[in-house]
């Protein structure tokens, strides 16, 4: 038979048992089987049939839930710039204002410049790491590779990028063992080092808007300044002039590329839950957590503990409920919180997990100094406390069994006793 | 008196090919074999030679641990073949089967007066014995131990597999016997579990307590059982037999015959009509199977259900423990795209594009196809969602793959069998083999602890 009438099927089949054993196997394999689900079959012990679902299915699922939020994010990417050149709306109208094609065409150009670096950079160290040590390419990348665009500002160069997706594959993820072995969150792990390698870059009042680094000094600067900047200035009067509650829920205002829309991030989060994939609990704990949190600020400005003057006293004062509508704390909640590598694994756990993670978010977002917003330090630091908080759940457990364990009912052996009524006897 | 056991967690695999309630009787297979393997942890020594003559219910080989206990050939004829493995390891014993059986009798004995040790060693001696398993560690009870209870499950939830009502019908008076002579190996109860609607035969047996059991598989694994009623604690001895054996044991007790007949279910949706066939232990699988018709080139055969049983080939033998055989698909084939399409002919515990919770009592023909390549343990929570007992199965598992006794001890393994890790391992999005790592983590454990 000529090869020309061989399907592709039969083509990828040969070449498999072509590529087996050689060091190339891992690379060949994950493209394999990204094609087609593998011809493999369950072994003569255990169970003989399996459920449909694995861990890429799992994995594509965070990613359909994920891609909303970045289509929005595109949008939102013109949007704000032109908005900052041409000044706010008046009368908005999402049809002709928002979803239009110059909108598109300019986040598209900045957005998805974003999502290639971080799926090349990361993809080829994961593909190396696979050739090198021999394992299977996993899938954990998919989703942390569409996350990270989403986290970081419109205008982080490229070049800091890659650098950032480099040292958190390799040091948030891989020299823990690869996907499922990771202590820390990976796309937040690349935030972070963002965050602190380049401060001057990622925080104030410039990277937020598409063109703002630009111009900046330039007759023709514009200001891109996100609702926390605003209220961590103690701004308000000019935020509340320029967004609306409404503005905050759909998500037209600036910030990271696609944490801004709370309502489509509900919406992720509600398909998450429904599909089984992400965690209902470690969601409303940490919603219950940063309301908590934000209660209790709001309490200490009513009992007039705080002075007008002080530097906290706009994020303090901002409504409870508001913080989940501004900033990465929704998104932070639904996508990132409820990764089961680095969270609590234990259903109790998750519990405690997310209300320290939306309590912690908060708390941070006030007293943090430097940058407004905490959603990122609060979920790595948690994820570093997760197997602390799994442990004391677990010796729930076992300390129930070993209460148990006091009454156990254990009969001497019988060859014993035959000892015993012998020794009597004689 | 009966208690209730409902049971919430956990999963119902329907598949299609349920085996008709109508039982056949199985063309005779010449040769009978037993599977070492089935044994677990048994070495075995052998005491006649191939070549030798046998009777039905003789001992072949004992147990070289304890060595008591004797393992009887289910037929009379010629010792024909041991075939042996890596390092003359006893594989399968074969015995070529006479035309007309001849059975080794032993003399009765008298259930009401005879004292637990006189039963035990009769046990013993009658090759009963290895159907009585002991919890921790899931093997052939041992002998010396007293055991705190014996647990029974009289109600099958397991996929396809034999419906106990059925297969004991009109033994009553075996299994009574059997129950009788057990009774007094244990200070404890005899604790039978059967289906909340079922009718079944358990009900006119005396001296057990009858519990009944509803929900979703595994609410019919004795494993379930035992976590719910009386969960087994370091040290403690939990005795289990499955109720076909009982009736081995009970007719070589009131006969004095080894008669080891049993109704087998033939199920799976290779078969072209699925329904019972009362054979023997060790008969050739073809025997029956092929009565039943096969209309597919690549099927797979089980000894046992799909979740726990073990491949054979159709000239393979039924299973020493087993009255299940199934037969599937075998699913060796490539599937464009399947791990993003939607899925409506599998079964699946998310929704993600899966749809099988749309429909929870359509019966599905699963074939042995994995759905995906085996990865790290990623997604948490999900075994929880289809394991019952009070342990954390994440991190059990987790402790039997990093060997740490201790760890496994506290998380509760002494409590475990492979079999109740099933359907963890069904769901497993990393397709770990839960069942293998389990059983591994009880042998390390046994032959650490002890």
């Amino acid at each position: 038979m000529s090869d020309k009438r061989l399907t592709l099927k039969k083509r990828l089949h040969i070449l498999k048992h072509h590529y087996r054993d050689s060091k190339w196997a891992p690379a060949f394999n994950a493209l394999h089987t990204f094609l087609y689900t593998p011809d493999e079959t369950t072994h003569g012990r255990g169970t003989h049939v399996k459920a449909a679902d694995d861990l890429k299915r799992t994995m594509n699922t965070v990613i359909m839930a994920l891609v909303p939020c970045l289509l929005f994010g595109m949008f939102n990417a013109g949007y704000q710039h032109y908005s900052a050149i041409n000044g706010y709306p008046e009368n908005f109208s999402l049809f002709e204002h928002f979803l239009t094609w110059d909108n598109f065409w300019l986040g598209a150009i900045t957005v998805l410049p974003l999502v290639i670096v971080s799926y090349g950079v990361g993809l080829a160290i994961e593909f190396l790491f696979a050739v090198i040590k021999g394992h299977e390419v996993e899938e954990g990348y998919l989703v942390t590779g569409m996350l990270v665009p989403l986290i970081i500002p419109v205008d982080t160069p490229l070049w800091m990028l890659a650098v950032a997706v480099a040292f958190g594959v390799v040091i948030g993820k891989e020299v823990f063992g690869g996907t499922g072995m990771n202590i820390l969150n990976p796309a937040l792990t690349i935030r972070a080092f963002l965050f602190f390698a380049y401060p001057t870059w990622m925080s104030g009042d410039k990277v937020w808007v598409h063109g703002a680094v630009d111009r900046t000094g330039t007759a023709d600067a514009i200001s891109g300044e996100t609702v926390l900047g605003y209220l961590a200035q103690g701004n308000t009067a000019e935020m509340a002039q320029k967004f609306d509650v409404a503005d905050m829920f759909f998500g037209f205002i600036p910030g990271s590329v696609g944490e801004t829309s709370t309502l489509l991030i509900l919406l992720g989060g509600l398909f998450l839950i429904f599909s089984k994939i992400a965690s209902w609990r470690i969601m409303v704990s940490a919603v219950i957590g940063s309301l908590a949190m934000g209660l209790i600020f709001n309490w200490v400005v009513d009992m007039g503990w705080i002075a007008e003057y002080s530097k906290f006293y706009s994020l303090m004062s901002f409504e409870y409920w508001k913080h989940l509508i501004v900033g990465g704390l929704a998104f932070g909640i639904v996508y990132m919180a409820t990764d089961p590598v680095t969270g609590s694994q234990t259903n109790r756990g998750k519990w405690i997990y997310g209300f320290l993670i939306g309590f912690l978010s908060v708390m941070i977002r006030v007293f943090n100094p430097a940058y407004p917003e905490g959603v990122f330090l609060a979920i790595l630091l948690m994820n570093v406390f997760a197997p602390t908080i799994d442990h004391y759940v677990i010796r729930g457990n076992i300390r129930r069994r070993f209460k148990r364990w006091q009454n156990a009912k254990i009969y001497p052996r019988i060859s014993e006793e035959k000892q015993a009524l012998k020794a009597e006897t004689v | 008196m009966s208690k209730d056991i409902r049971i919430k967690k956990g999963l119902n695999i329907n598949l299609v090919g349920a085996a008709e309630q109508t039982t056949s009787k199985a063309v005779t297979s010449n040769v009978y074999a037993l599977n070492l393997e089935d044994f677990h942890g048994i070495t075995p020594k052998m005491l006649i030679k191939e070549g030798a003559e046998v009777k039905a219910g003789e001992p072949i080989f004992f147990n070289k641990k304890i060595e008591e206990m004797l393992f009887v050939s289910p037929v009379s004829g010629e010792l024909v073949e041991i075939v042996r493995g890596a390092r003359r390891r006893i594989l399968t014993i074969k015995i070529l089967a006479d035309k007309e059986q001849r059975y080794l009798t032993h003399d009765k004995i008298d259930l009401k007066k005879a004292d637990a040790d006189e039963i035990r060693t009769a046990l013993l001696k009658s090759g009963c014995w290895p159907f009585i398993k002991q919890r921790p560690y899931d093997i052939v009870a041992n002998p010396d131990l007293v055991p705190k209870a014996i647990f029974i499950s009289g109600y099958t939830t397991a996929p396809l597999a034999a419906d106990v009502d059925y297969v004991l019908r009109g033994k009553e008076k075996e299994v009574q016997a059997a129950i009788d002579a057990l009774s007094k190996l244990t200070p404890g109860t005899i604790h039978v579990s059967v289906g909340n609607t079922s009718t079944s035969p358990f009900s006119k047996i005396e001296g057990i307590t009858l519990h009944k059991v509803s929900g979703p598989h595994p609410a019919g694994l004795v494993g379930t059982q035992i976590n719910k009623i009386d969960p087994i604690n370091k040290g403690e001895v939990v005795w289990t037999i499955a109720p076909q054996d009982l009736i081995i044991m009970g007719e070589w007790l009131l006969t004095g015959k080894f008669n080891a007949e049993r109704t087998v279910a033939l199920a799976g949706s290779a078969v072209k009509s699925p329904k019972y066939y009362t054979t023997k232990i060790g008969a050739e699988i073809s025997t029956f199977l092929y009565a039943s018709g096969v209309d597919l080139k690549k099927f797979r055969l089980i000894n046992g259900d799909v979740l726990t049983g073990y491949k054979v080939r159709p000239d393979g033998y039924l299973g020493f423990y087993n009255n299940t055989v199934t037969a599937i698909p075998e699913g060796d084939d490539y599937e464009f795209f399947g791990w993003n399409k939607p899925v409506f002919n599998k079964i699946s515990p998310t929704r993600a594009l899966t749809f099988s919770w749309l429909k929870p009592n359509k019966k599905y023909d699963l074939d042995t196809n994995t759905n995906g390549e085996h990865r790290a343990f990623v997604v948490t929570g999900l075994y929880e969602q289809v394991f019952p007992f009070d342990i954390y199965p994440l991190q059990l598992l987790k402790a039997c793959m990093v060997k740490d006794l201790d760890e496994m001890e506290q998380l509760g393994l002494y409590e475990v069998a492979p079999e109740d890790f099933a359907l963890t391992e069904f769901v497993c999005i990393s397709k770990q083999p839960h069942q293998k790592i389990i059983r591994e983590g009880l042998d390390l454990l046994y032959q650490e602890i002890g």
